[in-house]
């Protein structure tokens, strides 16, 4: 009978492999890259993947855009090493000054590394500042739950400037903001109309399935509608790939109404929650980046108000 | 998360037996349940808890449906099914590690031995369903489900909200035929659940559901206790048609505010 790899044999490795692993995880370096979409706006694209030991909350697409006097910041990452590690990244593009730093809704991923940067220049919807306000403690625990160290000395830093919708000069750029939402109660939108770069946030999502723990379909499907309706040349997710056309616009979407449409028949039909569950995904979704865990957390969010319509339907007596 | 435990386990005897260790497995004999198949360090006290002195066996032909991972520690949906097996006159639903076990009880009566509603739970627990057949035999099924927690000691919505007062006990729910000739029953009730472990909140649950007919007759009941998620739902499978076309909810909270509805398709 052949024999497996001895045990010595696997100690070795072990011996060998772990502390490789452990320098690679001690360095917390999450490998940001800023990437110049068009002249002067940047992306640094995360990964399509969902919180992990392994990349530190590193699943967002972060943004910065470089006008003639100073640097707009959009959106911060998941912890306060990618806020450091993110302003080296600029540093090593601009010596500018950091004039304005936004945290477009207020999810973690897009806000906890506020300590990076200057106090000042934090600005939100006055929504987003009070959902970071009263929510922000609670998902911080929840990231060093989900990420690890990689969270060490994180903490929730609120926005103290509230903004409002408008087109403006920033830093010597030609910034507009809009105030949308439905992904969460507010969701800014920064149009760079300079390069016609379109930072969409989590209103937008490419090639990765949407999540939907403070959505309204409707009021996000009326945002996309108004996105459609920009005249841009670069679209910016929340999260997966930057697109020259309007394809993310389309599959967000089409997703989106797929998900109110099958939990309304679903209600309908009289299912259970558990059986939403088990319910299948189309297959032109199935090219979407954690389709199947986004479905089912879906299902959580949004069943039962679709099951609240469905039973008052019935007649009371 | 139960599919890698399994694993792990098998990987354990595996080595248990290449190594040619001696091994020892802690099982008493004639006690069948000491291989707990989820494994939880807390089997000993549910068994002793809920069946001291009664016969009790594991059984894969009941089960517990739910995500594997809970979104919302406050509202975990769960299915238990024991309607694979013949004559069961009562079921029973707890949670390991759930600062108050006990769920629910279930009497299935004139209903499929099948049971969705949901669940509040404070940590990753294993959540059990223990059926009772005829024979008085216990037969228990169950899933790990992992939590972040808090379900249990966080005040419900309700608690804080003016409006629950009014509706307390408002019956929302709707029938559906089933294929089978069946009838489907899904219910809400508006009820804050309080499990009186939120501090300066005392526990304030429904603690029974009856499902009639027009006739009066007793079709099904249920018998919530704390964990059961604020404004509880369920869905109740009854082996034929209502007559009439309806069904009467009536039951209580552990104040004695009664709850009284007919529900129609």
């Amino acid at each position: 009978m052949r024999r497996p790899l001895s045990f010595a044999g696997l100690l070795l490795a072990l011996l060998i492999a772990l502390p490789l692993a452990a320098q690679q995880r001690s360095s917390f370096d999450y490998g940001l890259v800023a990437q110049e979409i068009a002249p002067g706006a940047y992306v640094i694209v995360g990964l399509r993947e969902d919180f992990s030991f392994d990349n530190g909350g590193n699943i967002v697409n972060t943004g910065f855009i470089v006008g003639r006097s100073g640097v707009i910041v959009i959106d911060t990452g998941p912890s306060r090493r990618y806020g450091e590690q993110m302003l080296a990244a600029i540093r090593a593009v601009t010596p500018l000054p950091v004039v304005l730093t936004l945290n477009t809704h207020h999810h973690p991923d897009h806000f906890l590394g506020n300590q990076a940067f200057p106090q000042d220049t934090l600005a939100a919807l006055p929504e987003t500042i009070a959902g970071i306000r009263s929510e922000g403690e609670g998902f911080n625990d929840n990231m060093y739950r989900l990420n690890g160290d990689w969270m060490r000395d994180t903490e929730v830093v609120i926005p103290t400037r509230a903004l409002s919708a408008g087109r403006q000069d920033i830093g010597g750029r030609d910034v507009e903001f809009l105030a949308l939402g439905g992904h969460t109660a507010a969701d800014l939108v920064v149009v760079d109309h300079d390069s016609g770069t379109v930072y969409a946030a989590d209103l937008l999502f490419n090639g990765r399935a949407p999540t939907t723990p403070h959505a309204d379909i409707p009021r996000w499907i009326a945002a996309l509608e108004q996105l459609a309706r920009l005249p841009a040349r670069l679209w910016v997710p929340g999260h997966g790939d930057v697109s020259a056309s309007l394809a993310p616009v389309h599959e967000t979407r089409d997703y989106l109404e797929w998900l109110a449409g099958t939990m309304r028949d679903a209600a309908e039909a009289g299912m259970d929650m558990t059986e939403v569950f088990a319910l299948d995904i189309p297959a032109r979704f199935a090219q979407l980046a954690l389709v199947d865990t986004e479905f089912r957390r879906s299902v959580v969010h949004l069943f039962p108000a679709a099951e609240q319509a469905a039973l008052s339907g019935g007649r009371r007596d | 998360m139960i599919r890698h435990t399994l694993v792990l386990a098998g990987l354990l005897w595996a080595g248990t037996f290449a190594l040619g260790l001696p091994y020892a497995v802690a099982a008493p004999a004639g006690e069948q349940t000491a291989n707990d198949p989820l494994n939880s360090p807390r089997w000993g006290d549910m068994a002793k808890a809920f069946f001291d002195g009664q016969e009790v066996v594991f059984d894969p032909r009941i089960s517990v449906s739910g995500p594997l991972v809970a979104e919302d520690s406050l509202n975990v949906p769960i299915t238990v099914d024991a309607s694979a097996l013949p004559g069961v006159e009562e079921m029973i639903v707890f949670a390991d590690f759930n600062p108050i076990l006990k769920a629910l009880r279930f009497e299935p009566g004139a209903a499929q031995a099948r049971l969705g509603f949901r669940l509040k739970l404070q940590q990753s627990s294993p959540v059990r369903v223990a059926a009772r057949t005829v024979d008085g035999v216990w037969r228990v099924g169950g899933a790990w489900v992992t939590a972040t927690g808090g379900g249990c000691t966080l005040p419900s919505v309700g608690s804080g909200s003016p409006e629950w007062q009014e509706r307390l006990n408002e019956v929302s729910g709707r029938l559906w035929a089933r294929i089978d000739g069946g009838e489907r029953l899904r219910m809400r009730v508006i009820h804050p659940m309080d499990t009186g472990l939120a501090a300066g909140i005392p526990a304030f649950h429904i603690e029974d559901i009856v499902i009639s007919d027009e006739n009066g007759r007793i079709l099904s009941r249920i018998q919530p206790l704390e964990p059961v998620s604020e404004n509880p739902s369920f869905t109740i499978d009854l082996a034929e048609a209502a007559s009439g076309g309806r069904l009467h909810v009536s039951g209580r909270d552990n104040n004695g505010n009664r709850i009284d509805a007919w529900v129609t398709r």
